[in-house]
Formats: C-alpha cells, sequence, structure tokens
C-alpha cells in the first residue's frame, strides 16, 4: 500500500482516488446510430487523460455529454463523487468544465476577443456598465491577446474576425478560450489537428502547464506522439465503449494501437478501468 | 525600425488600428455609401430641384416609417430570420392608437398600441423558439391574420386622428435653415440606441452568434430562445413607434395604408449590405439602405421617371445586394 499525495500527478495505481468527474453505463442513440454504448469514464485529478479510438468510435460524443452538449439517454455522471446533470453546456461550465470542440464552436463573424468571452463578457464599471451595459471591449481585447501570446499563435489584431484567421489560428482561440475559463476540467476534442508542428508543441505545453497548476485534462487525439508524450493515462475508446485504460509507460505506441482496433484484448485490470 | 526587438514589442503591444486598403474594402459598409453618393450625385446633376433643403428634408421625412421598421427588420434578419408580418403590425397599430384615442386619450392609447405589438412580437418569437418553426412561415400567418384583425378593427374605415401628442412626431423645427420632423429625430434616435445595443452590448454579440453559427452560440452556452424572444419582442416595440411616426405623417389611420412596407424594409436591410443568412450586417448599413430608397424615388420622381420604373430600379438593386453578399460569402468560404 503506497501513500502519495494526489495533485502531483503520479497517483499510485493501489490508492484508490476520488475521480474529479466520471460517468458510468453512458448511452446515447441516434435512431439507429449507437453514438454511445454503455461507456464509462474517469478523470483523476491534476492528470492528462488522453481518449484515443477510431474515427466514429464515439469519443466526441462521449465528452459532449461530459461538456453538458449532449443529454445522455441513460447513465450517470459524478463530480467529486457527487451525482451531477448537465442539461446545458452552461450547466457544465458552472462546473468549471471547459471544453474546446472538435468543430471549435467559435463564431466566425465575430472577433477574437468577443468569441474568447462570448457568454461570460466583462462590462465597463461603474454606470456604463451596469446601467447601460456597455462591454469593457479593451480589457476583453488585452486579456486575449495576453492570453493568444502566451500560446505564441501569431495573431495580428484580437478585433480581427475569427473568420478572417487560418484553422489553426481558430484553433489555438478556441484553446485559449478553454485555458481561460477552466476551474476544473478542460476538455480538448483534437486540439491540434489543424496545427503546424511547432503550434502543435505549444499547445503540448500548454496541456502540461495546465496539468501542472493542478487541472485535469481530457486530450482526444490521433497524435500517438503526442499522447504518449503528455498522457499519464490513456482511454481507449471502441465501439462507443471504454476498451480500456492504460499506462503509457506500461504499453508500446503499436500495442495501444493493436487494442483501439481490436487486434489485441486488454488484461483484466486495463478492461476494468486501471487501476 | 529595426529587427526583432521591435518586431517582439509590436506583438505584444496592443492592437494598433491601421488603415489599408484592403481593409477599407472589407468594410461592408462602404458598398452602400458609394452607391448612396452616387445617387445623390446622379440627381443633383440631373435634376435642378433633387438637392434643394426642402427637398432633401422631404426624402428624410418620406423615410422615416420604413427607416424606423428597417431596424426591427434587420434585427430580425441578423438572426437568421425574417419577418413579413412587421408592416401588418404597424398598421393594425395605427388603428388600434386611432380608435383608443378616441375613446380613452392619447397617453393609453400609446401605452395600448405599444403593448399590444410587442405581444405580436412575442407570438411570433414563442412560435418561432418553441415550436422550432422557420421565422418565414410563422410571419406569413401572423401577417394574413393581422392583416384580416386589421380590417375587421377598421370595419373598412379611416381614422382622422385630431392635432396632439399621436400627432407629435409629424411636426416641424428647424435647424439653420433645415425644416425637419420630430419623426425623424424619433428615427435617428432608433437607429442610435439599436447601433449601441448591436455593436457595444453583449446582447448584441448574441444577436450575432446566435443568427451567424446557431450550433457555435448553443455550444457557448447562450441561450439562443432567450435572445431570439427578446428580438423579436423588441421588433414588436419598433412597430408600435414606426406606428406613431406614421400617424404624424399622415394623421390618418387607413387600413390599406403601407401594404408594401414588409418588402420595403427587407429591401432596406439587404441594399444596407445586412445577410438574409443571419449573422452580419448592421444598422447603420439599414440606415443607408433605407436613404438609398428614398434617395432613387425621390430623385426618379423629380427626374420625370414613372412610379414603376423606379420599382423596377428598386428590384433590381435589391437583387444586385444579394448577388454581392453572395460573392462575399463564398469568397470567405
Ligand atoms: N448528432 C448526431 N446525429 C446522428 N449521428 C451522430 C451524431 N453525432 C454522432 N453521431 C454518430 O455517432 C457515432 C460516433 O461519432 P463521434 O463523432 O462521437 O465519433 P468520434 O470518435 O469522435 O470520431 P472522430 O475520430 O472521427 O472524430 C458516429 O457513427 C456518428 O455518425
Ligand atoms: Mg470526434
Amino acid at each position: 500500500m503506497t501513500e502519495t499525495i494526489s495533485g502531483t500527478g503520479t497517483s499510485a495505481a493501489t490508492r484508490p482516488v476520488v475521480p474529479v468527474l466520471e460517468a458510468h453505463g453512458l448511452v446515447k442513440r441516434y435512431g439507429n446510430v449507437t453514438a454511445i454504448n454503455g461507456a464509462d469514464f474517469e478523470l483523476h485529478p491534476a492528470e492528462v487523460l488522453a481518449v484515443i479510438g477510431d474515427n466514429g468510435a464515439g469519443k466526441s460524443s462521449l465528452i459532449k455529454v461530459l461538456a453538458g452538449a449532449v443529454v445522455p439517454d441513460s447513465g450517470e455522471l459524478r463530480m467529486d463523487g457527487q451525482p451531477v446533470s448537465f442539461r446545458t453546456t452552461r450547466d457544465a461550465r458552472a462546473h468549471g468544465i471547459e471544453t474546446v470542440y472538435q468543430d471549435l464552436a467559435v463564431i466566425p463573424a465575430l472577433d477574437i476577443a468577443s468569441n474568447v468571452y462570448l457568454g461570460r463578457e466583462i462590462r465597463r464599471k461603474g454606470f456604463m456598465g451596469s446601467v447601460l451595459r456597455r462591454l469593457d471591449m479593451p480589457a476583453m481585447r488585452k486579456d486575449s491577446a495576453d492570453h493568444l501570446a502566451d500560446l505564441r499563435i501569431g495573431i495580428k489584431s484580437v478585433s480581427q474576425a475569427v473568420e478572417t484567421l487560418s484553422g489553426g489560428q481558430r484553433q489555438g482561440v478556441a484553446v485559449v478560450r478553454s485555458a481561460t475559463f477552466g476551474r476544473r476540467v478542460i476538455i480538448m476534442d483534437e486540439p491540434t489537428a489543424a496545427l503546424g508542428v511547432r503550434e502543435s508543441g505549444q499547445v503540448v505545453d500548454l496541456i502540461k502547464q495546465l496539468r501542472d497548476r493542478g487541472l485535469p485534462v481530457v486530450l482526444i487525439s490521433h497524435d500517438m506522439p503526442h499522447v504518449f508524450e503528455v498522457a499519464d493515462r490513456i482511454h481507449v475508446h471502441r465501439l462507443g465503449q471504454r476498451a480500456a485504460v492504460v499506462r503509457p509507460s506500461e504499453r508500446t505506441m503499436s500495442e495501444v494501437v493493436a487494442l483501439m482496433t481490436g487486434a489485441t484484448e486488454p488484461t483484466e485490470r486495463e478492461r476494468a478501468g486501471g487501476s | 525600425m529595426t529587427g526583432t526587438p521591435t518586431a517582439q514589442r509590436m506583438a505584444e503591444a496592443p492592437p494598433a488600428r491601421r488603415v489599408t486598403l484592403a481593409g477599407v474594402l472589407r468594410q461592408p459598409l462602404l458598398g452602400p455609401l458609394a452607391a448612396l453618393i452616387i445617387a445623390i450625385v446622379v440627381f443633383s446633376i440631373i435634376t435642378d430641384s433633387f438637392l434643394r433643403p426642402q427637398n432633401l428634408s422631404l426624402i428624410l421625412q418620406q423615410s422615416v416609417v420604413i427607416g424606423i421598421l428597417a431596424v426591427g427588420q434587420t434585427l430580425i434578419i441578423l438572426t437568421g430570420g425574417i419577418d413579413l408580418s412587421i408592416g401588418a403590425v404597424a398598421v393594425l397599430g395605427t388603428i388600434v392608437m386611432a380608435r383608443t384615442n378616441d375613446a380613452s386619450g392619447s397617453f393609453l392609447a400609446l401605452l395600448v398600441v405599444l403593448v399590444l405589438c410587442a405581444l405580436i412580437g412575442a407570438v411570433n418569437g414563442g412560435l418561432v423558439t418553441s415550436l422550432r418553426l422557420p421565422p418565414f412561415i410563422v410571419t406569413l400567418g401572423t401577417f394574413t391574420i393581422l392583416y384580416a384583425t386589421t380590417q375587421l378593427v377598421a370595419g373598412s374605415a379611416t381614422y382622422q386622428v385630431p392635432d396632439g401628442p399621436l400627432t407629435v412626431l409629424g411636426e416641424t423645427f428647424r435647424i439653420g435653415g433645415f425644416v425637419t420632423t420630430y419623426g425623424v429625430v424619433a428615427m435617428v434616435l432608433v437607429y442610435a440606441v439599436a447601433w449601441y445595443a448591436l455593436s457595444q452590448t453583449a446582447g448584441g454579440k448574441h444577436v450575432y452568434a446566435v443568427g451567424g453559427s446557431p450550433e457555435a452560440a448553443r455550444l457557448s452556452g447562450i441561450r439562443s430562445n432567450r435572445v431570439l424572444m427578446s428580438v423579436y419582442v423588441l421588433t414588436g416595440v419598433i412597430a408600435a413607434i414606426a406606428a406613431w411616426a406614421a400617424l404624424g405623417r399622415i394623421p390618418n389611420a387607413d387600413p390599406n395604408a403601407y401594404q408594401n412596407a414588409n418588402l420595403e424594409t427587407i429591401t432596406a436591410v439587404v441594399i444596407g449590405g445586412t445577410s438574409l443568412f443571419g449573422g452580419r450586417g448592421s444598422v447603420l448599413g439599414t440606415l443607408v439602405g433605407t436613404l438609398i430608397v428614398g434617395v432613387l424615388r425621390n430623385g426618379l420622381t423629380q427626374a420625370g421617371v414613372d412610379n414603376l420604373y423606379q420599382n423596377i430600379a428598386t428590384g433590381v438593386l435589391v437583387i444586385a445586394a444579394v448577388a454581392l453578399d453572395q460573392l462575399a460569402r463564398r469568397r470567405n468560404r
């Protein structure tokens, strides 16, 4: 029985931890298609959990339930062991869960700063803000510019419309938004898919920073080297279910890919969700 | 001016606003503004009367009712909808205003019409949000119902409104040599408030978000139904103001007036550069669009061109404006 303090990112396999966010027996059907077929999910404190799986395995559907964007047909959600239910993304946000969606969920016609602060805008102080509800655009521009500069995504001006940005820059905007507002959990659905090598590296660095601040991150990615570089545990998703949870230290990349495609069987412990 | 230190500082400094040709050309307001200026110049040259102050004042006064209604239409179109009932709401407003005025005085008349128009907006909005019906169909239905209701309420009569609070928006005052009406002031105020709300408040950003990318807006935690509902109710309120301005302009409530108001507001919005697909455009564009239509009609009249040719010219302008919008969208994809 080894005792470790949670928050160091190396919680011992033998010690039961209370997951920050967990789900059991999630089901979501779209007509004949079963996108989530009794999936489980567990995110531990201050860890990076990679979620991998083939196209159409149901990864995005799973995290949309965690983000409140999709209401499951059945199954339960818990935060810190307490049952929660998210009817909308607002509910999940109120619990400190921030998400970068695969299709980014940015508004092309609005400028970068407005996108970063969409739905939680800052108003001016005093009468202008409280009565006339005037936005504090300078503050929102400055903050978004600072955060984007941290990511070193080269953007000329945060006043420009998101539609004038490249795909990678747009992804940067969505990542910055999640990192700015995430208080408990950050979920990123393929956040580096459109990014160049350097920019992907920056997002990976950001994920590490977030973890070091104690924020757990869920990372969906098809990029195995990145997954193995950054993940503490890997959730393998297959046919709408969690097929296994493995530790990158215990498995090679090709073994994990074999698990993903069903070519090999996971161990009992891995099938049961690892630790 | 040298090397990386400057470049780095530039990247960190707050964004400087530099004016570039490409930036100017991307300004959506520029096309409509150029069209307006060209129209004014052309009519000033080909007619003697166009540029006279009293004629310019007349153009503004003629634009007031459609101009105010077009603000409501802009809001709805920005959300990706369209309002075919807006003119009929205003006409019903004038009849109810006149009749309530006869029975219980002007203050109550204004209040009743304000509440009535807001309620009609709420019905439109409720059908669009809760039943998820297309705004086109919903407002086509309410248009038909309102038109018939107006005829019933009016009993095929028109109602003269005595001078007083209900006609105050038709009263004139002068700034220097320029005579104008309080109705024009009301129109400018409606535009100013709408501009402020759309560009300077969170609610305005949400209107653009809901209209431009409904799914992204939902994922961003915006309560789309609330946004839509407020827009439809506000449009009702704007229709009430337009009804008031209409009685100022012609103090006679006529159930058959403003038959084409719906289409004229859509024309003004589209010519002003607001996209029929939602999420793009501005009320300033609509103001310019309203003025373009006003100038075109007035100028062609001054030049002795038949009314029907004026309609043809307006129609061509609408199609050209939508075509330009499509081209711009295709380039952005
Ligand atoms: N809104 C929807 N309506 C109908 N079917 C859906 C919907 N969303 C997802 N699906 C279906 O659910 C299945 C899982 O999709 P999902 O997007 O979750 O997969 P994924 O693992 O994220 O794939 P990828 O790696 O390609 O992003 C797919 O078969 C998809 O067609
Ligand atoms: Mg996906």
